[in-house]
Protein backbone atom coordinates (compact mmCIF):
# COMPACT_ATOMS: atom_id res chain seq x y z
CA UNK A 1 0.00 0.00 0.00
CA UNK A 2 1.20 3.40 -0.93
CA UNK A 3 0.21 4.66 2.23
CA UNK A 4 2.62 2.43 4.07
CA UNK A 5 5.49 2.76 1.87
CA UNK A 6 4.81 6.46 2.31
CA UNK A 7 5.20 6.10 5.74
CA UNK A 8 8.66 4.18 5.92
CA UNK A 9 9.97 6.67 3.46
CA UNK A 10 9.46 9.14 5.65
CA UNK A 11 10.48 7.43 8.96
CA UNK A 12 13.76 6.37 6.94
CA UNK A 13 14.21 9.84 5.84
CA UNK A 14 13.42 11.35 9.60
CA UNK A 15 15.62 8.90 10.93
CA UNK A 16 18.96 9.74 8.73
CA UNK A 17 18.29 13.18 9.28
CA UNK A 18 18.16 12.86 12.97
CA UNK A 19 21.60 11.03 13.21
CA UNK A 20 23.22 13.16 10.30
CA UNK A 21 21.92 16.66 12.06
CA UNK A 22 24.84 17.35 14.34
CA UNK A 23 27.68 16.55 11.59
CA UNK A 24 25.50 19.66 9.60
CA UNK A 25 24.57 22.02 12.79
CA UNK A 26 27.15 22.70 15.64
CA UNK A 27 25.21 19.62 18.22
CA UNK A 28 23.60 21.98 20.94
CA UNK A 29 21.75 23.79 18.36
CA UNK A 30 20.45 19.99 16.59
CA UNK A 31 19.52 19.32 20.26
CA UNK A 32 17.14 22.66 19.96
CA UNK A 33 15.85 22.28 17.54
CA UNK A 34 14.33 18.52 18.37
CA UNK A 35 13.82 19.45 21.96
CA UNK A 36 12.10 22.80 20.79
CA UNK A 37 10.21 20.96 18.39
CA UNK A 38 8.81 18.71 20.96
CA UNK A 39 8.27 21.53 23.16
CA UNK A 40 6.18 22.76 19.63
CA UNK A 41 4.43 19.72 19.11
CA UNK A 42 2.93 19.56 22.86
CA UNK A 43 1.48 23.09 21.86
CA UNK A 44 -0.01 21.50 18.98
CA UNK A 45 -1.70 18.86 20.98
CA UNK A 46 -3.51 21.45 22.89
CA UNK A 47 -3.84 24.10 20.14
CA UNK A 48 -3.96 22.17 16.88
CA UNK A 49 -6.17 19.35 18.49
CA UNK A 50 -7.75 20.29 21.10
CA UNK A 51 -8.63 24.13 20.44
CA UNK A 52 -7.24 25.65 23.45
CA UNK A 53 -4.40 28.20 23.35
CA UNK A 54 -2.37 27.63 26.77
CA UNK A 55 0.13 31.01 27.08
CA UNK A 56 1.98 29.66 29.94
CA UNK A 57 3.26 26.34 28.77
CA UNK A 58 7.13 27.77 29.99
CA UNK A 59 5.49 27.02 32.98
CA UNK A 60 6.06 23.28 32.33
CA UNK A 61 8.84 23.72 30.39
CA UNK A 62 10.28 25.55 33.42
CA UNK A 63 9.53 23.54 36.46
CA UNK A 64 10.19 20.11 34.29
CA UNK A 65 13.87 21.99 33.76
CA UNK A 66 14.91 22.54 37.74
CA UNK A 67 13.09 19.44 38.94
CA UNK A 68 15.32 17.81 35.96
CA UNK A 69 18.39 19.93 36.89
CA UNK A 70 17.77 19.12 40.62
CA UNK A 71 17.81 15.41 40.57
CA UNK A 72 20.44 15.10 38.28
CA UNK A 73 22.41 17.55 40.24
CA UNK A 74 21.85 16.76 43.93
CA UNK A 75 20.39 13.50 43.70
CA UNK A 76 23.10 12.46 41.20
CA UNK A 77 20.54 10.53 39.14
CA UNK A 78 21.60 9.36 35.58
CA UNK A 79 20.19 11.73 33.32
CA UNK A 80 16.99 9.52 31.93
CA UNK A 81 16.21 9.39 35.17
CA UNK A 82 16.38 13.11 35.84
CA UNK A 83 14.42 13.65 32.57
CA UNK A 84 11.54 11.54 34.18
CA UNK A 85 11.12 13.55 37.21
CA UNK A 86 11.05 16.89 35.13
CA UNK A 87 8.07 14.73 33.36
CA UNK A 88 6.11 13.78 36.43
CA UNK A 89 6.85 17.28 38.12
CA UNK A 90 5.08 19.25 34.94
CA UNK A 91 2.20 16.47 35.14
CA UNK A 92 1.53 16.84 38.77
CA UNK A 93 1.57 20.93 38.54
CA UNK A 94 -0.61 20.80 35.22
CA UNK A 95 -3.25 19.10 37.35
CA UNK A 96 -4.50 22.02 39.56
CA UNK A 97 -3.16 24.63 37.36
CA UNK A 98 -5.03 23.45 34.27
CA UNK A 99 -8.17 22.64 36.10
CA UNK A 100 -8.66 26.10 36.90
CA UNK A 101 -7.52 27.64 34.18
CA UNK A 102 -10.05 25.15 32.04
CA UNK A 103 -12.96 26.46 33.67
CA UNK A 104 -12.55 29.72 31.33
CA UNK A 105 -12.39 29.40 27.23
CA UNK A 106 -10.48 31.14 24.80
CA UNK A 107 -8.28 34.38 25.36
CA UNK A 108 -9.56 34.24 29.00
CA UNK A 109 -8.03 30.53 29.37
CA UNK A 110 -5.29 31.84 27.49
CA UNK A 111 -4.86 34.90 29.85
CA UNK A 112 -5.37 32.76 33.18
CA UNK A 113 -2.14 30.20 31.88
CA UNK A 114 -0.50 32.85 31.35
CA UNK A 115 -0.72 34.45 34.79
CA UNK A 116 -0.42 31.04 36.42
CA UNK A 117 3.19 30.99 34.79
CA UNK A 118 4.06 34.87 35.30
CA UNK A 119 3.34 33.15 39.48
CA UNK A 120 5.61 30.67 38.96
CA UNK A 121 8.44 32.82 37.36
CA UNK A 122 8.61 35.29 40.46
CA UNK A 123 8.18 32.29 43.02
CA UNK A 124 11.35 30.85 41.17
CA UNK A 125 12.91 33.97 41.58
CA UNK A 126 12.30 34.40 45.00
CA UNK A 127 13.30 30.85 46.22
CA UNK A 128 16.78 31.42 45.47
CA UNK A 129 18.05 28.25 47.86
CA UNK A 130 16.41 26.02 45.51
CA UNK A 131 16.50 27.35 41.87
CA UNK A 132 19.61 30.01 42.00
CA UNK A 133 17.51 32.91 41.10
CA UNK A 134 18.83 35.33 38.69
CA UNK A 135 22.37 33.30 38.73
CA UNK A 136 20.12 30.03 37.15
CA UNK A 137 20.90 26.37 38.51
CA UNK A 138 24.44 26.02 37.45
CA UNK A 139 26.63 22.83 37.02
CA UNK A 140 23.90 20.09 35.80
CA UNK A 141 25.76 17.23 35.39
CA UNK A 142 24.71 14.37 32.89
CA UNK A 143 25.56 11.14 33.64
CA UNK A 144 24.44 7.69 32.32
CA UNK A 145 25.85 3.91 34.20
CA UNK A 146 28.99 6.20 35.19
CA UNK A 147 29.79 7.18 31.86
CA UNK A 148 29.42 11.05 32.07
CA UNK A 149 28.46 12.43 28.73
CA UNK A 150 30.14 15.38 28.65
CA UNK A 151 30.88 16.66 24.86
CA UNK A 152 27.77 17.98 23.63
CA UNK A 153 27.77 15.34 20.77
CA UNK A 154 27.66 12.58 22.90
CA UNK A 155 24.64 13.89 24.96
CA UNK A 156 23.10 14.88 21.22
CA UNK A 157 23.01 10.62 20.60
CA UNK A 158 22.12 9.75 24.27
CA UNK A 159 19.24 12.38 24.65
CA UNK A 160 18.12 11.36 21.06
CA UNK A 161 16.47 8.21 22.09
CA UNK A 162 14.57 10.32 24.83
CA UNK A 163 13.04 12.96 22.57
CA UNK A 164 11.99 10.44 19.89
CA UNK A 165 10.07 8.32 22.78
CA UNK A 166 8.41 11.87 22.88
CA UNK A 167 7.31 12.43 19.62
CA UNK A 168 5.91 8.66 19.72
CA UNK A 169 4.25 9.49 22.21
CA UNK A 170 2.50 12.65 20.78
CA UNK A 171 1.67 10.73 17.83
CA UNK A 172 -0.02 8.23 20.04
CA UNK A 173 -1.97 10.28 21.29
CA UNK A 174 -3.44 12.07 18.26
CA UNK A 175 -3.80 8.82 16.77
CA UNK A 176 -5.54 7.23 20.05
CA UNK A 177 -9.66 7.14 20.70
CA UNK A 178 -8.54 10.09 23.22
CA UNK A 179 -7.42 11.59 20.41
CA UNK A 180 -10.76 11.15 18.22
CA UNK A 181 -12.61 12.78 21.29
CA UNK A 182 -10.68 15.51 21.66
CA UNK A 183 -10.79 16.67 17.66
CA UNK A 184 -14.92 15.88 18.22
CA UNK A 185 -14.91 18.84 21.25
CA UNK A 186 -12.48 21.07 19.26
CA UNK A 187 -14.82 20.92 16.44
CA UNK A 188 -17.79 21.02 18.63
CA UNK A 189 -18.13 20.78 22.22
CA UNK A 190 -21.68 20.98 22.78
CA UNK A 191 -22.56 18.42 20.75
CA UNK A 192 -19.60 16.18 22.41
CA UNK A 193 -21.38 17.15 25.91
CA UNK A 194 -25.00 15.91 24.44
CA UNK A 195 -23.59 12.59 23.67
CA UNK A 196 -22.22 12.06 27.22
CA UNK A 197 -18.68 12.87 26.79
CA UNK A 198 -17.64 14.87 29.65
CA UNK A 199 -15.59 17.46 28.16
CA UNK A 200 -14.06 19.24 31.44
CA UNK A 201 -12.07 16.25 32.38
CA UNK A 202 -10.88 15.38 29.19
CA UNK A 203 -9.60 18.30 28.28
CA UNK A 204 -8.05 18.68 31.17
CA UNK A 205 -6.44 15.25 30.42
CA UNK A 206 -5.17 16.48 27.25
CA UNK A 207 -4.12 19.72 29.41
CA UNK A 208 -2.28 17.41 31.51
CA UNK A 209 -0.63 15.50 28.30
CA UNK A 210 0.63 18.63 26.88
CA UNK A 211 2.48 19.93 30.38
CA UNK A 212 3.98 16.22 30.51
CA UNK A 213 5.36 16.42 26.91
CA UNK A 214 6.45 20.10 27.65
CA UNK A 215 8.15 19.05 30.33
CA UNK A 216 10.15 16.12 28.95
CA UNK A 217 11.13 18.73 26.18
CA UNK A 218 12.55 21.04 29.17
CA UNK A 219 14.08 18.53 30.70
CA UNK A 220 16.48 17.54 28.03
CA UNK A 221 16.83 21.31 27.40
CA UNK A 222 17.77 22.02 31.22
CA UNK A 223 20.50 18.45 30.95
CA UNK A 224 21.57 19.89 27.37
CA UNK A 225 22.21 23.21 28.44
CA UNK A 226 23.66 21.84 31.76
CA UNK A 227 22.39 24.91 33.39
CA UNK A 228 18.29 26.40 33.62
CA UNK A 229 18.00 30.26 34.01
CA UNK A 230 14.90 32.28 34.96
CA UNK A 231 14.80 32.34 31.10
CA UNK A 232 12.94 29.14 31.35
CA UNK A 233 10.00 30.10 33.06
CA UNK A 234 9.78 34.21 31.18
CA UNK A 235 6.80 34.95 29.23
CA UNK A 236 8.49 34.98 26.02
CA UNK A 237 9.56 31.10 26.38
CA UNK A 238 5.72 30.62 26.07
CA UNK A 239 5.11 33.04 22.94
CA UNK A 240 8.46 31.47 21.24
CA UNK A 241 6.92 28.15 21.14
CA UNK A 242 3.55 29.26 20.28
CA UNK A 243 5.11 30.81 17.11
CA UNK A 244 6.97 27.64 16.37
CA UNK A 245 3.90 25.75 16.87
CA UNK A 246 2.15 28.07 13.94
CA UNK A 247 4.90 28.53 11.81
CA UNK A 248 5.23 25.19 11.45
CA UNK A 249 1.16 24.48 11.03
CA UNK A 250 -1.16 23.48 13.60
CA UNK A 251 -2.72 20.44 13.73
CA UNK A 252 0.29 18.83 12.07
CA UNK A 253 2.24 17.79 14.67
CA UNK A 254 5.64 17.14 12.97
CA UNK A 255 4.85 20.87 11.46
CA UNK A 256 6.87 21.63 15.14
CA UNK A 257 10.00 20.68 15.00
CA UNK A 258 10.18 22.88 11.27
CA UNK A 259 8.71 25.56 12.84
CA UNK A 260 11.05 25.06 15.72
CA UNK A 261 13.97 24.75 12.92
CA UNK A 262 13.31 27.71 11.06
CA UNK A 263 13.37 29.73 14.26
CA UNK A 264 16.26 28.83 15.73
CA UNK A 265 18.33 28.47 12.35
CA UNK A 266 17.32 31.89 12.05
CA UNK A 267 17.88 33.16 15.12
CA UNK A 268 21.19 31.42 15.02
CA UNK A 269 22.06 32.77 11.42
CA UNK A 270 21.44 36.76 12.73
CA UNK A 271 23.35 36.39 15.91
CA UNK A 272 26.70 35.27 13.75
CA UNK A 273 25.71 37.74 10.88
CA UNK A 274 27.56 40.68 11.11
CA UNK A 275 25.25 43.27 9.16
CA UNK A 276 22.07 41.94 10.73
CA UNK A 277 23.63 41.00 14.27
CA UNK A 278 22.01 44.21 16.04
CA UNK A 279 18.15 44.35 14.85
CA UNK A 280 17.21 40.64 15.09
CA UNK A 281 13.72 41.39 16.24
CA UNK A 282 13.07 43.41 13.13
CA UNK A 283 14.27 40.47 10.75
CA UNK A 284 12.44 37.71 12.38
CA UNK A 285 9.63 39.72 12.96
CA UNK A 286 9.80 40.18 9.02
CA UNK A 287 10.15 36.68 8.14
CA UNK A 288 7.59 35.47 10.13
CA UNK A 289 4.97 37.94 8.72
CA UNK A 290 5.84 36.87 5.21
CA UNK A 291 5.20 32.84 6.31
CA UNK A 292 2.14 33.73 7.89
CA UNK A 293 1.05 36.13 5.38
CA UNK A 294 2.22 33.50 2.35
CA UNK A 295 1.64 30.36 3.88
CA UNK A 296 -1.31 30.54 5.65
CA UNK A 297 -1.57 26.86 6.88
CA UNK A 298 2.32 26.62 8.00
CA UNK A 299 5.48 25.41 6.38
CA UNK A 300 4.58 21.93 6.84
CA UNK A 301 1.13 21.25 5.32
CA UNK A 302 2.71 23.46 2.30
CA UNK A 303 5.59 21.34 2.04
CA UNK A 304 3.88 17.97 1.83
CA UNK A 305 1.84 19.65 -0.72
CA UNK A 306 4.95 20.29 -2.51
CA UNK A 307 6.36 16.64 -1.82
CA UNK A 308 2.61 15.67 -3.35
CA UNK A 309 3.01 17.23 -6.84
CA UNK A 310 6.18 14.98 -7.60
CA UNK A 311 4.13 11.63 -6.49
CA UNK A 312 1.63 10.16 -9.14
CA UNK A 313 -1.65 11.76 -8.85
CA UNK A 314 -3.11 8.29 -7.72
CA UNK A 315 -0.81 8.38 -4.56
CA UNK A 316 -1.70 11.19 -3.43
CA UNK A 317 -4.32 10.59 -1.36
CA UNK A 318 -1.38 9.20 0.89
CA UNK A 319 -0.26 12.80 1.94
CA UNK A 320 -3.93 13.94 2.96
CA UNK A 321 -3.85 15.22 6.26
CA UNK A 322 -5.24 12.19 9.10
CA UNK A 323 -6.91 15.03 11.06
CA UNK A 324 -8.34 18.58 9.49
CA UNK A 325 -6.66 21.48 10.24
CA UNK A 326 -8.23 23.72 12.87
CA UNK A 327 -9.84 26.84 12.26
CA UNK A 328 -8.68 29.13 15.70
CA UNK A 329 -11.77 31.31 16.45
CA UNK B 1 -39.58 29.63 31.38
CA UNK B 2 -42.38 29.83 33.85
CA UNK B 3 -44.34 27.29 36.10
CA UNK B 4 -43.75 25.03 33.48
CA UNK B 5 -45.05 21.48 35.18
CA UNK B 6 -44.67 18.89 32.74
CA UNK B 7 -45.21 15.23 33.29
CA UNK B 8 -44.08 12.92 30.62
CA UNK B 9 -45.57 9.85 30.75
CA UNK B 10 -43.01 6.55 29.77
CA UNK B 11 -43.36 5.02 26.51
CA UNK B 12 -45.41 7.68 24.62
CA UNK B 13 -44.47 10.17 21.95
CA UNK B 14 -45.46 13.37 22.90
CA UNK B 15 -45.30 16.71 21.26
CA UNK B 16 -44.10 20.43 22.10
CA UNK B 17 -45.92 22.22 19.70
CA UNK B 18 -46.23 26.23 19.91
CA UNK B 19 -45.14 29.34 17.85
CA UNK B 20 -41.60 30.59 17.92
CA UNK B 21 -40.31 31.87 20.96
CA UNK B 22 -42.54 30.14 23.24
CA UNK B 23 -39.66 28.49 24.71
CA UNK B 24 -39.65 24.78 23.24
CA UNK B 25 -35.66 24.45 22.46
CA UNK B 26 -35.38 26.12 26.11
CA UNK B 27 -37.28 23.40 27.77
CA UNK B 28 -35.09 20.80 25.77
CA UNK B 29 -31.73 22.74 27.50
CA UNK B 30 -33.21 22.72 30.56
CA UNK B 31 -34.02 19.07 30.21
CA UNK B 32 -30.95 17.62 29.44
CA UNK B 33 -28.41 20.10 31.37
CA UNK B 34 -27.17 23.01 28.51
CA UNK B 35 -29.35 25.35 30.65
CA UNK B 36 -30.17 25.30 34.75
CA UNK B 37 -33.22 25.77 36.00
CA UNK B 38 -33.10 28.96 38.09
CA UNK B 39 -35.62 27.67 40.35
CA UNK B 40 -38.18 23.86 40.62
CA UNK B 41 -36.63 20.73 39.94
CA UNK B 42 -35.95 18.02 37.26
CA UNK B 43 -36.76 14.32 37.51
CA UNK B 44 -35.43 11.52 35.53
CA UNK B 45 -37.11 8.21 35.47
CA UNK B 46 -37.94 8.90 38.89
CA UNK B 47 -34.63 10.71 40.33
CA UNK B 48 -33.25 13.71 40.71
CA UNK B 49 -31.46 15.07 38.24
CA UNK B 50 -31.35 18.77 38.72
CA UNK B 51 -28.46 20.28 38.13
CA UNK B 52 -26.65 17.73 36.31
CA UNK B 53 -24.63 18.13 33.53
CA UNK B 54 -25.12 17.44 30.04
CA UNK B 55 -22.83 14.65 30.13
CA UNK B 56 -24.07 13.25 32.85
CA UNK B 57 -27.47 13.34 31.63
CA UNK B 58 -26.91 11.71 28.70
CA UNK B 59 -25.27 8.97 30.76
CA UNK B 60 -28.58 8.35 32.56
CA UNK B 61 -30.48 7.39 29.23
CA UNK B 62 -31.31 10.94 27.38
CA UNK B 63 -30.63 11.34 24.02
CA UNK B 64 -31.19 14.65 22.59
CA UNK B 65 -31.04 15.84 18.59
CA UNK B 66 -30.44 19.13 17.90
CA UNK B 67 -32.47 22.13 15.99
CA UNK B 68 -29.98 23.54 13.76
CA UNK B 69 -27.78 20.66 12.78
CA UNK B 70 -24.79 19.83 14.87
CA UNK B 71 -21.92 17.30 13.62
CA UNK B 72 -18.45 17.32 13.37
CA UNK B 73 -17.98 18.78 9.88
CA UNK B 74 -14.58 16.98 8.75
CA UNK B 75 -15.51 13.78 9.96
CA UNK B 76 -16.76 10.58 7.90
CA UNK B 77 -20.50 9.58 9.00
CA UNK B 78 -19.68 5.90 10.38
CA UNK B 79 -17.07 8.23 12.46
CA UNK B 80 -19.86 9.88 14.46
CA UNK B 81 -21.63 7.05 14.86
CA UNK B 82 -18.48 5.54 16.11
CA UNK B 83 -17.91 8.73 18.41
CA UNK B 84 -21.46 8.27 19.87
CA UNK B 85 -21.23 4.63 20.49
CA UNK B 86 -18.11 5.16 22.14
CA UNK B 87 -19.34 8.30 24.16
CA UNK B 88 -21.32 5.21 26.77
CA UNK B 89 -17.75 3.79 26.90
CA UNK B 90 -14.56 4.89 28.75
CA UNK B 91 -12.67 3.56 25.95
CA UNK B 92 -12.18 7.48 25.14
CA UNK B 93 -10.00 8.00 27.49
CA UNK B 94 -7.48 5.47 25.79
CA UNK B 95 -4.82 7.87 24.47
CA UNK B 96 -2.22 5.14 24.90
CA UNK B 97 -4.15 2.78 22.08
CA UNK B 98 -4.06 2.78 18.55
CA UNK B 99 -7.24 4.34 16.93
CA UNK B 100 -7.61 0.69 15.02
CA UNK B 101 -9.32 0.15 18.59
CA UNK B 102 -12.52 2.10 17.42
CA UNK B 103 -12.76 -0.92 14.76
CA UNK B 104 -14.72 -2.74 17.60
CA UNK B 105 -17.60 -0.26 17.03
CA UNK B 106 -17.67 -0.49 13.17
CA UNK B 107 -20.51 -3.20 13.03
CA UNK B 108 -23.07 -1.79 15.61
CA UNK B 109 -22.86 1.72 14.05
CA UNK B 110 -23.09 0.17 10.53
CA UNK B 111 -26.10 -1.45 12.00
CA UNK B 112 -27.46 2.06 13.19
CA UNK B 113 -26.73 3.73 9.85
CA UNK B 114 -29.14 0.88 8.32
CA UNK B 115 -31.39 1.90 10.67
CA UNK B 116 -32.09 5.25 9.25
CA UNK B 117 -31.34 4.44 6.06
CA UNK B 118 -27.57 5.96 5.57
CA UNK B 119 -25.16 2.56 5.45
CA UNK B 120 -24.52 3.26 1.89
CA UNK B 121 -22.69 6.24 2.99
CA UNK B 122 -21.19 5.96 5.55
CA UNK B 123 -17.56 6.23 4.35
CA UNK B 124 -18.49 10.46 3.21
CA UNK B 125 -17.65 13.03 5.20
CA UNK B 126 -21.20 15.18 6.45
CA UNK B 127 -19.40 18.49 5.21
CA UNK B 128 -21.46 18.04 1.58
CA UNK B 129 -24.04 15.77 2.99
CA UNK B 130 -27.86 16.83 2.28
CA UNK B 131 -29.78 18.26 4.74
CA UNK B 132 -32.50 15.42 4.99
CA UNK B 133 -29.61 12.76 5.36
CA UNK B 134 -27.68 15.34 7.94
CA UNK B 135 -31.08 14.54 10.11
CA UNK B 136 -31.33 11.08 9.45
CA UNK B 137 -27.42 11.49 10.79
CA UNK B 138 -28.71 13.31 13.95
CA UNK B 139 -31.12 10.38 14.36
CA UNK B 140 -28.75 7.47 14.09
CA UNK B 141 -26.38 9.62 16.86
CA UNK B 142 -29.41 9.80 19.14
CA UNK B 143 -30.16 6.11 19.09
CA UNK B 144 -26.69 5.39 19.49
CA UNK B 145 -26.71 6.37 23.01
CA UNK B 146 -29.48 3.71 23.53
CA UNK B 147 -31.84 6.45 25.57
CA UNK B 148 -34.72 5.66 27.58
CA UNK B 149 -35.47 9.28 26.61
CA UNK B 150 -35.30 10.42 23.33
CA UNK B 151 -35.37 14.58 22.86
CA UNK B 152 -36.00 15.36 18.79
CA UNK B 153 -36.05 19.04 18.00
CA UNK B 154 -37.77 19.41 14.67
CA UNK B 155 -36.58 16.24 13.37
CA UNK B 156 -37.92 16.72 9.83
CA UNK B 157 -37.56 20.87 9.16
CA UNK B 158 -36.36 21.17 5.57
CA UNK B 159 -36.75 17.71 4.89
CA UNK B 160 -38.33 16.97 1.82
CA UNK B 161 -41.48 15.05 1.79
CA UNK B 162 -40.43 11.69 0.62
CA UNK B 163 -37.72 12.15 3.68
CA UNK B 164 -40.48 13.45 6.16
CA UNK B 165 -42.23 9.95 5.49
CA UNK B 166 -39.41 7.64 5.94
CA UNK B 167 -38.69 9.89 9.69
CA UNK B 168 -41.84 9.44 10.34
CA UNK B 169 -41.65 5.71 10.06
CA UNK B 170 -38.56 5.68 11.60
CA UNK B 171 -39.84 7.19 14.75
CA UNK B 172 -42.49 4.82 15.33
CA UNK B 173 -39.94 2.06 14.73
CA UNK B 174 -37.52 3.25 17.59
CA UNK B 175 -40.56 4.31 19.80
CA UNK B 176 -40.66 0.75 21.17
CA UNK B 177 -39.25 0.76 24.35
CA UNK B 178 -38.93 4.56 24.93
CA UNK B 179 -40.19 8.27 25.77
CA UNK B 180 -40.07 10.30 22.69
CA UNK B 181 -40.80 13.55 22.81
CA UNK B 182 -40.30 15.93 19.57
CA UNK B 183 -40.46 19.57 18.82
CA UNK B 184 -41.93 19.75 15.78
CA UNK B 185 -43.95 22.34 13.44
CA UNK B 186 -45.57 19.63 11.12
CA UNK B 187 -48.97 18.73 12.00
CA UNK B 188 -49.07 15.60 9.85
CA UNK B 189 -46.06 14.50 11.81
CA UNK B 190 -47.31 15.42 15.16
CA UNK B 191 -50.50 13.86 13.97
CA UNK B 192 -49.24 11.11 13.19
CA UNK B 193 -47.24 10.06 15.95
CA UNK B 194 -47.90 12.00 18.79
CA UNK B 195 -50.08 10.49 21.80
CA UNK B 196 -49.48 13.42 23.68
CA UNK B 197 -49.63 17.11 22.59
CA UNK B 198 -48.03 19.79 24.92
CA UNK B 199 -48.63 23.43 23.41
CA UNK B 200 -46.13 25.97 24.88
CA UNK B 201 -46.48 29.77 24.40
CA UNK B 202 -44.01 32.45 26.07
CA UNK B 203 -42.25 29.74 28.60
CA UNK B 204 -46.17 28.44 29.56
CA UNK B 205 -47.67 25.39 28.69
CA UNK B 206 -50.60 26.29 27.60
CA UNK B 207 -53.13 23.16 26.52
CA UNK B 208 -51.84 19.24 26.84
CA UNK B 209 -53.81 16.54 24.93
CA UNK B 210 -54.73 14.44 22.96
CA UNK B 211 -53.96 16.00 19.23
CA UNK B 212 -57.59 16.10 18.03
CA UNK B 213 -58.60 18.11 21.15
CA UNK B 214 -55.91 20.76 21.87
CA UNK B 215 -56.01 21.77 17.93
CA UNK B 216 -59.14 23.02 18.71
CA UNK B 217 -58.54 24.61 21.96
CA UNK B 218 -59.42 28.45 21.90
CA UNK B 219 -55.94 29.13 23.60
CA UNK B 220 -53.92 27.31 21.19
CA UNK B 221 -55.42 28.75 18.09
CA UNK B 222 -55.42 32.20 19.84
CA UNK B 223 -52.02 31.21 19.69
CA UNK B 224 -51.12 30.23 16.32
CA UNK B 225 -52.83 33.34 14.82
CA UNK B 226 -51.99 35.46 17.32
CA UNK B 227 -54.50 38.48 19.05
CA UNK B 228 -54.94 41.63 18.58
CA UNK B 229 -53.44 42.78 21.68
CA UNK B 230 -51.03 40.06 22.20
Amino acid sequence: MSLRRGQVAFAAAAIAVALGLPRVLYPVLALDILVWGLFAMSIDLLLGFGGLLSFGHAAYWGVAGYAAGLVARDAGMPFPFAALAGVVASAALAFPLGYLSLRRTGIYFAMVTLAFAQMLFYVANEARPLTGGENGLQGIPRTLGGLALGPSLSFYYAALPLVVVGYLAAYRIVHSPFGHVLVSIRDNEARARALGYDTARYKLVAFVLSAALAGLAGSIEALSQRFVSLDFLHWSTSGQVVLMAVLGGLGTLWGGILGAAVFLLLRDFLSTSDVLRDAPGVVTGLVFIVIVLGLRRGLWPTLRNGAGRLLPRSRRAALEPQVPEPEIR
Amino acid sequence: MNNVDLRLEEGVVHALVGPNGAGKTTLFNLLTGFFAPSSGRLLLFGEDATGLRPDQIAKRGVARSFQITSLFEHLRVIEHVVLALQARTDHGYRFWQADASLRRFDARARELLAEVGLEPLADRTVQHLPYGQKRALELALALAIEPRLLLLDEPTAGMSAADVQRTIELVARVRAGRTVVLVEHNMGVVGELAANVVVLQQGAIIAEGRYADVRHDPAVVAAYLGQVDA
